[in-house]
């Protein structure tokens, strides 16, 4: 286990390289002037341009670059913004937030997601089970942005139960907006546990477990869920990843100060430094929760063993 | 024993009917099917694939998959209690504790993602409140009596873990756990290779002298049967054809469909020549002809059994055949 937890942390590496540059080429060395619209309406001056691509080493050739960035990413240096903003502060500020709201999504989607997938997975055809495939075919066919502003026009604007936007990004205030990042997720959640279950209970252990005469909670508490539980554990760690950087919607509509909005407004106002720093974050995320998630399944399932 | 006082039997099953309620129809898998087994003693339950054999287990079990399995009629009384007039509760504390059951392929029927020990261990702590540590020393003493070597660290070990031998001999130790008093071991050598096969049927055999188990062993195999069987029911389309002492059975058979599945088996002393089949296939249990069920492929059939289910005829000694002609069957003629 240990030597596989190595090699994977070493597979990282290659992994991370050609992320980060693919995105630095991307932001850097499209054509277009990085400089552009910085100053107003006004060209910038030629003091200001000069003094810029000399930070950002832009005359040299794109790889040196890209050297440089490394580099200083290695000392923890993510640079500055056009305006002097250490990008370091601003992901430092708006991480935790993000990481709330990713894990507010994360427990609705496992609570609510497996509950109903358990329940109609455990019965065939009855009312419950077509209310969970019809209520989830609804949420996977409403696009996010859809569900984020009806949420917020009919709870936050018209009904009043809830505040519109988010004024602080605690674990409270994340409720509604975790709720409508995990909607789709959580429909698949349901679909996938429903699924699983219901072919788990007609396996053969399942007839075991009854002849031994164990009680029918234990059967589906233990045996079945246990077996269950193993593709939908794969789901929702890679979702997690997903969370955290998927949350552009869901955070704009409710004006969450979140990773999501921080990458938008960057791409928007062509802020390189930014994006290239974030997406960097980002990508680590993901390399270490699709680590994280391998892991788990190897806990859950015994017969898959890392050489 | 007289013909119709089984009252010594530990378990009797008696005119048990099961149909399958499926979407193509009501098919009957079970069409009055009765056996008797008392403490120590093996009954052999014989027939072919969809005979209904294990239905019959699962239904005395009290675990068939209902729907599409619905017991139909007939009385399954083990010490003399009906079971399926007990409650669902009643029924489950007598699995595992009063009648267990081993399956055929223990690869399967072990869940993949607990240990051995941890399968053994549940029941002892479920059903006897046992602690932990408890639990686990007698898991290990299971695993001993079925001669899994090393039990001490293969306790911890999962299904996958064990060769095929290995997991059969782990699912008998599971089936022992809550001390029954009758196994049903449902083609329990049928996943294993020959010598293993061998090895698995002397450890049964050993375990029930033991401890007085009565046994009721269903197979397909006649080799197992003639080695280890007291008695033999003959199942056919959901009908026991003969149900006689295996000695009896073996020296002259009283239905035709058991001379049949006799003369089927190779021998040594016929070398060379062509093996002997029953022509035909067993009947679809959603149209079961009418009369005698084995009448398309009976070599003896008359229009009598095109017409009339036979009844059981006794043959004396506690045998019953089901044939219109059993006592010229049984004399040869």
């Amino acid at each position: 286990m240990g030597r596989y937890v190595l090699r994977r942390l070493l597979q990282m590496i290659p992994v991370f390289l050609g992320t980060t540059f693919l995105i630095y080429v991307l932001v850097w060395a499209v054509p277009g002037d990085p400089f552009a619209g910085k100053c107003g309406e006004r060209d910038c001056p030629d003091s200001y341009v000069s003094a810029m691509r000399e930070e950002f080493n832009l005359d040299d050739p794109v790889v040196v670059q890209y050297g440089e960035y490394l580099l200083n990413l290695v000392r923890g240096d993510f640079g500055r913004t056009s305006s002097g903003v250490e990008v370091s502060d601003r992901i430092v500020e708006t991480f935790p937030v993000t990481l709330r709201l990713a894990l507010v999504a994360l427990v609705v989607e496992a609570v609510i997601g497996i509950t109903a997938g358990v329940v109609s997975g455990l019965r065939n055809r009855g009312f419950l089970d077509s209310l969970v495939l019809v209520s989830t075919l609804f949420l996977i066919s409403i696009p996010v942005f859809v569900t984020g502003y009806v949420v917020q026009l009919v709870f936050g604007l018209q009904l009043g139960w809830i505040s519109p936007t988010v004024s602080t990004p605690t674990f409270g205030g994340l409720i509604v907006p975790g709720l409508v990042l995990a909607s789709l997720s959580m429909a698949y959640v349901a679909r996938l546990s429903r699924a699983s279950i219901s072919e788990n209970r007609r396996a053969d252990y399942v007839r075991t477990a009854l002849a031994k005469g164990l009680p029918q909670s234990r059967i589906v508490g233990v045996h079945v869920l246990r077996n269950s539980l193993i593709p939908v554990i794969t789901f929702l760690g890679t979702d997690l990843g997903a969370f955290m950087g998927g949350a552009i919607v869901t955070e704009g509509i409710f004006n969450v100060p979140g990773i999501g909005g921080l990458v938008f407004r960057s791409v928007q106002t062509k802020e390189g430094a930014m994006v290239t720093g974030l997406v960097t974050v980002l990508v680590l995320v993901y390399l270490v929760m699709t680590l994280v998630v391998d892991l788990l399944c190897a806990v859950l399932d015994p017969r898959i063993r890392y050489e | 024993m007289s013909e119709v006082d089984h009252s010594g039997a530990l378990l009797e099953v008696e005119d048990l009917r099961v149909e399958f309620r499926t979407r193509d129809g009501v098919a009957s898998v079970l069409n009055g099917v009765s056996y008797h087994v008392a403490a120590g003693e093996t009954l052999a339950v014989l027939g072919e694939s969809g005979s209904g054999k294990s239905v019959t287990a699962q239904a005395v079990m009290g675990i068939l998959d209902t729907p599409p399995a619905f017991v139909t009629g007939g009385a399954v009384r083990f010490h003399g209690e009906d079971l399926l007039r007990a409650t669902p509760e009643r029924r489950r504390v007598l699995r595992g504790s009063g009648l267990a059951m081993i399956f055929q392929d223990a690869l399967s029927a072990l869940n993949p993602v607990f240990t051995v020990g941890f399968q053994i261990e549940e029941q002892l702590r479920v059903r006897l409140g046992a602690s932990r540590r408890d639990a686990r020393q007698r898991a290990i003493e299971l695993l001993d009596l079925v001669r899994i070597p090393g039990a001490k660290q293969r306790v911890r070990e999962y299904p996958h873990q064990f060769s095929g031998g290995m997991r059969q001999r782990a699912m008998i130790a599971m089936s022992l756990a809550l001390d029954p008093e009758l196994l049903i071991a449902d083609e329990p050598t049928t996943a294993l290779d020959v010598t293993v096969q061998a090895q698995i049927m002397d450890l049964l055999a050993e375990i029930q002298a033991e401890r007085n188990t009565g046994l009721v062993l269903i197979t397909h195999d006649l080799g197992v049967v003639a080695e280890v069987a007291d008695r033999i029911a003959v199942v056919y389309a959901g009908r026991v054809v003969e149900h006689a002492d295996a000695r009896d059975l073996f020296r002259s058979p009283g239905h035709p469909y058991t001379a049949a599945l006799l003369e089927s088996l190779p021998r040594l002393d016929q070398r060379g020549s062509a093996l002997h089949t029953i022509r035909g296939l067993p009947p679809s249990l959603l149209a079961v002809p009418p009369g005698c069920p084995f009448h398309p492929r009976c070599p003896r059939a008359r229009d009598v059994c095109r017409t009339e289910v036979p009844a059981q005829v006794a043959l004396g000694s506690g045998r019953v055949s089901a044939c219109h002609f059993a006592e010229e069957v049984v004399s040869g003629g």
